[in-house]
């Protein structure tokens, strides 16, 4: 760039001379500022979507490019929440993008002392396994009173509230139907 | 009151900002001046445990001065019903009713009875002589068990003797204001305020509400919290109107769908009770026991049948009472803190924790992480490594040296979860609306749904099983496990289980559209009755998503609420006995002359007259009268009066909390006699209380809450940078007055001990926190959110290690709302030093109570 | 491409509905991509975030009170807590603006001021000039997982009233965010009525110390493009009582600088001049 443009295209010469004594946009504005768009207009698609935390059930808008959420903000169709958010509820997509976020299953041998990786399949089996040789070696026909009884008390399962409805109802009939009655969750805690 | 709309709200709390820009009144009671109170028109400083009292004085107030809206009163509640003269009341019994078992701790609810009634369910008690009803009648009620529509005696003038009316006003009749300021640390002045403009809001052309939170159910006497309010909310005539109720401000998105589709021990979906060891036969007594002959729990067995027909199939028939022999049974209790003991004791071997960290969330966290170090193997899923995944090696009993790693046998398996944006389903709000989220994109790597975990490992086991020919693998080989995936992963589809949950005819498989199309014959598949129609004709209505602009102020068709869709329950009650509206202003409801019609899906028949009356024999919900709207109830009325399903009586009464630096002034019984307790449990070991030698080393009461910026136990919170950025410490909030008695100094550290833990925390003085003067007694209480755990982004000591474990008896629930403890300037002992503290101020405090016990009217104090 | 100027908009911020959530902040961050500011524990009420810088855009304050809320004794505690989330003004007169050597900093034609961050070459001129300590050099520790877009660059960043939403037609985030909408974006001018209607409004309720905050043209700077209803003095939020634009004599000192110029020229002129002569 000449000496003589670099001059001319200080801002304070370039406002004088246009006129633009407020410094006003079209004689400074960037290449960047000229073709700025914000990123929810680029998104692939958008997924109307509920807020994860608490239960009064505000409206989300989940943005996506390229498979990732790019953005999370307030459903203003929802009558609950008319496009607002809080704190948590507006920090979610950093939530689900947490930096302590885990990927891969972590598995700790008895009296080990430290984390060791596991293949998902071969954990789903070896916890099958767990759950059925449990069972089987702590069943309950019937109470030291003789009262049927049909369960195990040596498995508990605890969690929902932060689950969906049809998390919970197959908890509930995996449990109902293994026998394990110790379940529980939040709304007891 | 017991909740902090603001902050744990936001966004619902815009409401309540728009009705006090409109003019309405907003009260806050609580222990802090809170981020609500700061909003509030009045905020009332009260001492933390002491509601009952309070709201038990506004009853007071409105009986004694007879400003109840008494139109309401007399037809839609049970004030005119007489009671049996088997009830006595507190007022007689220095706190206890009728019925109380010193030997049991427990009371023969039976004695509550209405007068010439036949208490239902007695094929329940053979046993035991205690019913199931309060577990069964608990959780929304299988009926009062009236054999007729009416109840047998009613006086109409509310003068009889022993009328509810009357009862509820000898019941109260000393909870004056005076009484009421004392033992609350408030003034006589702001009480009234309260009671004045709680009336003054009431009646025909205006409607109160109560928001509360779990700042009342986490109380050994919680669930009578509730009933406080509920009685008020009768007398003003503020239930099943626009703008009334009382609202539930639950904490975790899908709270409520989580008891309605329970993950809970005593209940199955839609609030069906689960069959109990010790007190049911055959199908037969568990079908006539559960079944009300009046009102909508008149069809139970609908529900019942059309629930084993959705978990088993065509294994479920007539010729096997429809698996009814293969059911797990439950005992009394099998709660989570009963599994906490049993696990303790090392008789729980497996344990799989989903969406949930109880090394930091639950009372007495100790307890818990030496518990999950007892166990053979435990599973955790969740987003992050919570402390619940990590005890064994970074627990604060790692650092005590209470745990070693290389001696805890216990296998952990960590599986990644998949996010809210990841999967497709329904959460229930607060409001009862199941809202429907789509997936946004696919989970990554090893992270799966619950939906996938869950699944995948009953696919898996059942295959295990599969040719097992062992009694105790009938029932799991009976199960209907076959749902459609999706996806590379096999995702299940969430709305075939939706389908499923919603329910259809067996020979046309048509979807079922409300819970009216229930059938006890088997030809009807439902997997929870209170959400029938959420799939109706096929359509997934929980997804519903028209803009609120396009719609009523009612916003029906934004998602789905059960039941029916209903947005305010036992809305009959919006309109008189004639089926008018109370007043043109707060219209929703009414009869048109052939037909209920309004804002709102009319909860009632949709044809019933208002002067419709029961004919002789009849059940279920004919046996209603077109004038009571409380049409789950036996008697379609709601009640002041509880004759059945509580455990520990049938009117609140004023209890201190089970550890409190104050005596109870009104009656000999101090606490709730029918808490439950762990008394001889080392792991959860006790305050002294007032009159027993050693309060004095706990002389504190602390209460523990949730922030703006952090949700729950901190697994969503404290991993996410900008949440962790804004509340960065685990802090007290103390007041000026405290900080000097006790030598805090601001922004340095203290230690707040109970008999259970220690913890440290950095001090916030505050002018918000206020000392209260009860009794005459100066008491200072100490806030502490409950957020803090080990690890991740922003760490700290955990409120919960302080807490006990003591519980309500009607619902199990921890009184974290409301203990006692001792504060001392500095940071706690590290290491071993840690525990002999701990150890050495509970030694104190409990050598001198043995020497000066105190025993109750309630107790029997066992050697 | 040509950009069209497009009435100027802005922010009334109402702290009489203020509820101290912070989700201002947290929206400002999630959309901005600003970087997470430490996590140091302050003591001072609730308020973590301390200030407005870099790496916070918004920032609520917490003012703890021995004050009624209402002068008419209505329900009052003697009590008060304020909150009140601050941001950059966007002032008519933006002095930032005027010592902006680069053109980075400039008025866009919502008539906000932006900072443009492939102009900003980290001078820091702008960072005194302003009255309200608003602009400031991002300094931060490497961190590998921000966007580059986010990353240690000692450029100065601040409040940008979300431009590349209102580009798109979207409101700014903070104010999309504001659950009881306490942040209220629009036309600065409409903005202005509805201001002075709720002053009037809360005055007839006799809230205690009501006052409008930056809604003056008039006053040193021109009026705030993102103006407030405050309830106590100014400076008990730590505003300046009367921001004055530090560049107000530029004018006169562009004018004597070209004199001086002129002569330098005229010197110089003379002398090559002279030089052939």
């Amino acid at each position: 760039m000449k000496l003589g443009e670099t001059i001319a295209s200080w801002p304070v010469l370039r406002q004088f001379r246009e006129g633009d004594l407020l410094g006003l946009g079209q004689s400074v504005q960037s290449r960047r500022s000229k073709t700025l768009k914000p990123r929810i207009d680029e998104a692939d698609h958008v997924v109307q979507s509920i807020c994860p935390y608490c239960a009064v059930g505000c409206g989300q808008l989940v943005y996506v490019k390229d498979g990732e959420v790019t953005h999370i903000e307030g459903d203003p169709a929802s009558p609950i929440s008319r496009g607002r958010l809080c704190p948590k509820g507006q920090a979610s997509k950093s939530y689900v993008q947490s930096p302590l976020r885990e990927y891969t299953v972590k598995y700790r041998r008895p009296y080990a002392t430290t984390w060791e990786e596991l293949d998902l399949e071969t954990a789903m089996d070896m916890i099958a396994d767990r759950v059925v040789e449990t069972r089987a070696a702590h069943w309950q026909q019937a109470t030291d009173k003789g009262d049927p009884a049909n369960r195990t008390l040596a498995i508990a399962n605890l969690g929902g509230a932060t689950l969906d409805n049809e998390e919970n109802y197959l908890i509930k009939k995996l449990c109902v139907g293994l026998g394990i009655v110790q379940v529980e969750n939040q709304a007891r805690i | 009151m017991g909740s902090n709309f603001a902050e744990n709200h936001p966004v619902g709390f815009q409401w309540v900002m728009e009705a006090r820009e409109r003019g309405a009144t907003v009260i806050h009671i609580d222990p802090r001046f809170t981020r609500t109170s700061a909003m509030a028109t009045k905020w009332v400083g009260l001492r933390a445990g002491s509601d009952i009292a309070f709201l038990g004085g506004v009853v007071n107030y409105i009986l004694q001065n007879d400003l109840h809206f008494e139109e309401y009163v007399k037809h839609y509640t049970n004030a005119p019903v007489i009671i049996d003269d088997t009830f006595a009341d507190t007022e007689e019994l220095d706190g206890l009713f009728s019925g109380w078992d010193p030997e049991k701790s427990a009371y023969d609810t039976t004695m509550w009875k209405y007068e010439g009634m036949e208490m239902h369910g007695a094929a329940g008690n053979r046993e035991e002589g205690f019913g199931p009803h309060g577990h069964q009648a608990g959780h929304g009620g299988a009926g009062g068990g009236l054999q007729h529509g009416e109840p047998p005696s009613e006086d109409p003038a509310l003068t009889h003797p022993r009328c509810v009316f009357q009862i509820l006003k000898r019941h109260y009749q000393r909870y004056t204001p005076e009484w009421v300021a004392e033992t609350c640390g408030c003034s006589v002045d702001d009480f009234i305020y309260v009671c004045e403009e709680l009336v003054r809001n009431s009646g025909r052309e205006r409607t109160s509400a109560f928001a509360y939170a779990v700042g009342w159910t986490q109380h050994t006497v919680g669930v009578q919290y509730i009933r406080t309010a509920a009685i008020i909310q009768q007398l003003l005539g503020n239930m099943g109107r626009p703008g009334g109720g009382i609202l539930a401000l639950r904490g975790h998105a899908s709270i409520q769908g989580s008891t309605d589709i329970p993950t809970l021990f005593d209940i199955l979906p839609g609030y069906l009770s689960m069959p109990h060891a010790e007190t049911y036969g055959d199908f037969d007594d568990f079908m006539q026991a559960n079944t009300s002959p009046t009102g909508w729990w008149g069809h139970f067995k609908a529900y019942w049948i059309s629930l084993m027909k959705a978990y088993f199939g065509e294994n479920a028939t007539e010729d096997n009472d429809w698996l009814f022999k293969k059911l797990p049974r439950i005992d009394k209790d099998n709660s989570a803190y009963w599994t906490l003991e049993q696990m303790i004791e090392g008789k729980v071997k497996g344990y799989i924790v989903a969406g949930e960290n109880p090394a930091v969330g639950n009372a007495n966290g100790k307890a818990h992480r030496l518990a999950l170090a007892k166990l053979d193997w435990l599973v955790v899923r969740d987003l992050v490594e919570i402390e619940t995944a990590s005890f064994w090696y970074d627990s604060p009993e790692i650092e005590t040296g209470e745990l070693t790693t290389e001696q805890i046998p216990t296998e952990v398996f960590f599986l990644p979860a998949a996010a809210h944006t990841e999967k497709d389903g329904s959460f229930t709000n607060t409001q009862r609306l199941l809202q429907w989220h789509w997936q946004a994109t696919e989970p990554k790597d090893d992270c799966r749904s619950d939906l996938w975990f869950y699944f995948h490992l009953g696919r898996r086991i059942k295959q295990k099983l599969a040719e097992s020919k062992d009694e105790r693998d009938a029932l799991v080989n009976s199960l209907r496990w076959e749902y459609p995936t999706h996806s590379q992963i096999q995702e299940p589809d969430a709305e075939a289980v939706l389908a499923e949950i919603s329910g259809w005819e067996i020979p046309t498989g048509k979807h079922l559209s409300a819970y009216k199309e229930l059938k006890d014959d088997g030809s009807t598949v439902c997997g929870c009755w209170i959400y029938c129609g959420v799939y109706a004709d096929g359509i997934n209505q929980a997804a519903r998503k028209k803009p609120h602009w396009e719609q009523t102020y009612v916003a029906p068709e934004w998602a789905w609420a059960w039941p029916a869709n209903r947005r305010i329950l036992y809305n009959r009650a919006s309109a008189d006995p004639e089926g008018k509206p109370w007043s043109e202003r707060k219209k929703f409801i009414w009869w048109d002359g052939t037909k209920w019609t309004g804002e709102d899906v009319p909860d009632f028949e949709d044809t019933k007259a208002p002067d419709y009356r029961p004919p002789d024999g009849a059940k279920a919900e004919q046996a209603i009268a077109g004038d009571h709207p409380f049409i789950m109830q036996a008697d379609g009325r709601s009640w002041l009066y509880v004759p059945q399903g509580l455990e520990d009586g049938p009117l609140p009464a004023h209890y201190e909390p089970h550890e409190s630096p104050f005596d109870n002034t009104l009656y000999s019984q101090r606490a709730n006699p029918a808490r439950q307790q762990h008394k001889n449990a080392s792991w959860d070991p006790y305050n002294p209380v007032d009159g027993e030698g050693g309060a004095d080393v706990y002389p504190h009461v602390f209460t523990t809450y949730r922030l703006t910026e952090h949700h729950t136990a901190g697994g969503m919170s404290r991993s996410v940078p900008y949440l962790a950025e804004l509340q960065p410490a685990m802090f007290c909030e103390v007041s000026p007055e405290l900080a000097a008695e006790a030598g805090l100094e601001h922004g340095g550290w203290a230690t707040i001990y109970t008999a259970r833990a220690a913890i440290e925390a950095r001090v916030l003085v505050t002018r918000r926190m206020k000392p209260l003067v009860v009794n005459g007694r100066t008491t200072h209480q100490i806030g502490l959110p409950y957020h803090w755990g080990t690890r991740m982004l922003t760490s700290g000591d955990s409120a919960n290690d302080l807490m006990h474990a003591a519980l309500d008896p009607n619902v199990h629930i921890m009184e974290t709302k409301a203990a006692t403890c001792g504060i001392r300037p500095g940071r706690r002992p590290r290491g071993k030093a840690l525990a002999d503290f701990v150890a050495e101020m509970r030694e104190q405090a409990h050598s001198r109570r043995s020497q000066e016990q105190r025993v109750e009217p309630g107790e029997v104090r066992k050697t | 491409m040509t950009t069209v100027e497009q009435e100027r908009v802005g922010f009334f911020t109402d702290t009489s509905i203020c509820i101290g959530c912070k989700a201002c902040e947290v929206a400002c961050k999630e959309w901005n991509l600003v970087p997470q500011d430490g996590q140091t524990w302050t003591g001072q009420s609730y308020d973590n975030t301390g200030e407005l810088n870099a790496n916070s855009w918004r920032h609520v304050a917490f003012i703890e009170q021995e004050k009624p809320l209402r002068t008419n004794g209505d329900g009052g505690v003697g009590l008060r807590w304020l909150m009140e989330s601050d941001v950059c003004k966007h002032c008519t007169h933006a002095a930032c603006l005027d010592v902006c050597p680069t053109g980075s900093l400039f008025r866009t034609e919502y008539g906000t001021v932006v900072v443009q961050q492939d102009i900003c070459n980290g001078c820091g001129y702008c960072v005194p000039a302003c009255p309200f300590g608003v602009l400031d050099k991002r300094h931060l520790a490497p961190a590998p997982d921000l966007p580059a877009f986010a990353k240690e660059d000692g450029r100065v960043w601040k409040c940008t009233l979300c431009y590349d939403r209102l580009k798109g037609g979207h409101e700014p985030a903070c104010a999309k965010a504001c659950p009881t909408k306490s942040i209220q974006f629009g036309p600065l001018d409409e903005l202005r009525q509805r201001a002075d209607e709720r002053l009037a409004k809360l005055e007839h309720e006799g809230w205690n110390g009501a006052q409008l905050y930056g809604r003056d043209p008039d006053d040193g700077v021109g009026g705030f493009g993102a103006f407030f209803l405050l309830l106590d003095e100014p400076e008990i939020y730590g505003f300046p009582p009367d921001p004055v634009v530090s560049t107000k004599h530029l004018p006169q000192m562009y004018r004597s600088m070209a004199a001086a110029a002129a002569a330098v020229v005229v010197g110089v002129a003379a002398a090559f001049v002279g030089g052939r002569s």
